[in-house]
């Protein structure tokens, strides 16, 4: 089918006016990270870098910073662990209630992240668990687990078997195999799997605010926290920027892994 | 250098692997046990307390629960009490206008995408549409509040007009902004799904003397709309579960500020009880969404 040229003229158009309608609130807050002025209203009152020396000296903004690396780590290193465990067990193993792991795993994001919040938060409260970075790791990481076990499920389902047979057959015991032949088959699965898993959680903030309790701080949170306090919105416009740029870089590594990912399996 | 283990003396590792080896069982209990403890007992454990936590009583003066006294209060109320039927007859509309939005946004940019755009700019398109997916949430949220607020970038543009923008008190604002935060995820999904229709069927139709509008409506309609449900799974989920753009945005109360709300200051069963809500709809949603072949697509 060939679509008229009117068409094609009307499809591109509108394809634009999406891509602005998308991009648009993103540069609006660019241009605020510069403005001298205290308050958001348009147009911007001129050129600063006073917010960016505020923002890299407020100790808490640091401090949540470091808490979100560390949660997205622990959450990262805990789904990349599971994960794997269960797709190894599902793709290699027939067993009962083999069919419903999947369903399991899934079910987190699958349902509204307010239900796994509220649920991991009242069983905190019930059974009777401190809140803090552990509580936030162990949100994470239940809705993480599903990307690392999709992903390492659909890699080892490509993976050929010939080669650890041939380990297995040149005496390399179960261990040595799955060190120098699965893992390296895996290898571009876990990463992309990591990767999304971190970003994931490194953004969260549905669940993140149950999870937390008072005491602990990452950068969602914060920023949740300052833009209702008004004298702090000029030094979370520049965190806002600094995140919306660093969403470049898993991107482009989501795009770098793909690429080496198809060198290996074509 | 390491020196070459003598067949003898084999090492921990080996005649672990091989003790292993005969007993498929104990390998499959090692790999099973983590993701069992961490999904089964933690996570649908956690499910499990909450609905039982519906189910509970609360301490007349602190409204503390206390376990294993049964009632049914919590759900009396969020039955009987109007406020919150409204709210979720406002959250479901919100949540079916968004997705009904992203459709009418996202198809034509997805089709542009599939079937349009050059492979050189369809490459830099899928780019463009998953940059903002992995911009930060919050800073998404935040940044519209930056737009809508008074003195704002939409009132410096409507106030020669005449005109007030709808400010941060609106549901509209929450509709506006659960639209923008959800579209890529619905523009991808079709976008895969209509780039997976092959040539040959629209060739076939065009032969066989349909018109391009007809094609389009007999032919990449029935087979894009797995597609457009499985990212209305999305787009609908994510709007049915969302509190924080209701209350930064639009200063409504969604199903999930209930929840939010009475499970941090107020009743924690009528928390628990209302989060059988989005339970249920989801439940009943993605019955709905398998019947139209909608988990091939995801």
């Amino acid at each position: 089918m060939t679509e008229s040229p009117l068409v094609r003229v009307a499809l591109r158009v509108f394809s634009g006016g999406v891509l602005v309608f998308l991009y648009l609130p993103l540069v609006v807050l660019a241009v605020y990270a510069f403005n001298p002025s205290r308050t958001l209203a348009w147009p911007p009152t001129g050129f600063t870098l006073n917010w960016f020396t505020q923002a890299a000296a407020n100790p808490r903004i640091i401090e949540a910073f470091w808490n979100s690396i560390l949660a997205g780590v622990g959450a990262t290193a805990v789904a990349l662990i599971l994960g794997t465990l269960a797709a190894l067990a599902v793709q290699r193993f027939e067993f009962f209630g083999r069919e419903t792991i999947s369903f399991i795993v899934i079910l987190p994001i699958a349902l509204p992240g307010v239900v796994t919040g509220v649920a991991l938060s009242t069983t905190f409260q019930t059974v009777g668990i401190d809140f803090g970075l552990a509580t936030i790791i162990i949100g994470h990481a239940t809705f993480c687990v599903v990307i690392a076990y999709n992903n390492v499920i659909a890699r080892l389902r490509r993976l050929p078997r010939s080669p650890e047979e041939a380990s297995a057959d040149l005496g390399a015991d179960s261990f040595t195999t799955f060190r120098r032949i699965t893992l390296p088959g895996m290898r571009t699965a876990l990463l992309s799997g990591a990767l999304l898993a971190f970003a994931l959680s490194f953004d969260e903030v549905i669940v993140t605010n149950f999870t937390a309790g008072p005491g602990t701080e990452t950068i969602p949170l914060w920023i949740l926290g300052a833009i209702q306090r008004p004298n702090e919105l000029p030094v979370v416009n520049v965190v806002a920027l600094v995140l919306i740029l660093l969403s470049v870089l898993p991107v482009y590594l989501a795009q770098r892994i793909s690429e080496e990912a198809g060198a290996v399996t074509r | 250098m390491t020196s070459p283990a003598t067949p003898t003396q084999p090492t921990a590792g080996r005649r672990l692997s091989v003790w292993l080896h005969a007993r498929p069982r104990v390998q499959l209990g090692v790999l099973l046990a983590g993701p069992w403890i961490w999904m089964v007992v933690v996570y649908l454990g956690s499910l499990a307390i909450l609905l039982l936590n519906a189910f509970w009583d609360q301490d007349a003066f602190s409204g503390q629960v206390i376990p294993f006294t049964w009632t049914l209060d919590a759900f009396k109320t969020i039955f009987t009490v109007d406020v919150y039927r409204t709210i979720a007859f406002r959250t479901i509309s919100v949540a079916v206008l968004v997705t009904l939005t992203d459709i009418a946004l996202g198809f034509p940019i997805a089709y542009y995408m599939a079937r349009v755009a050059s492979p050189r700019r369809r490459r830099l398109l899928v780019v463009a549409v998953l940059m903002p997916l992995w911009a930060s949430y919050l800073v998404k949220i935040y940044a519209w509040r930056a737009i809508l607020q008074g003195n704002g970038l939409v009132d410096s543009i409507l106030a020669p007009l005449g005109v007030e923008g709808p400010g941060l008190t609106e549901v509209a604002g929450s509709w506006l902004v659960l639209s923008y935060l959800w579209l890529p995820y619905m523009i991808l999904p079709i976008y895969a799904g209509l780039e997976r229709i092959p040539n040959s069927l629209l060739e076939a139709s065009s032969d066989l003397g349909a018109r391009s509008w007809r094609t389009f409506r007999r032919v990449v309609l029935p087979l894009a709309l797995p597609a457009v449900v499985a990212g209305s799974i999305f787009t609908f989920s994510l709007s049915l579960g969302d509190y924080i753009t209701p209350a930064l945005v639009s200063n409504t109360k969604f199903i999930g500020n209930v929840i939010y709300d009475n499970s941090t200051l107020g009743s924690l069963p009528i928390a628990a009880a209302y989060s059988l809500l989005p339970i249920v709809i989801m439940v009943v949603y993605l019955l709905i969404a398998r019947r139209f072949g909608a988990f091939a697509s995801l």
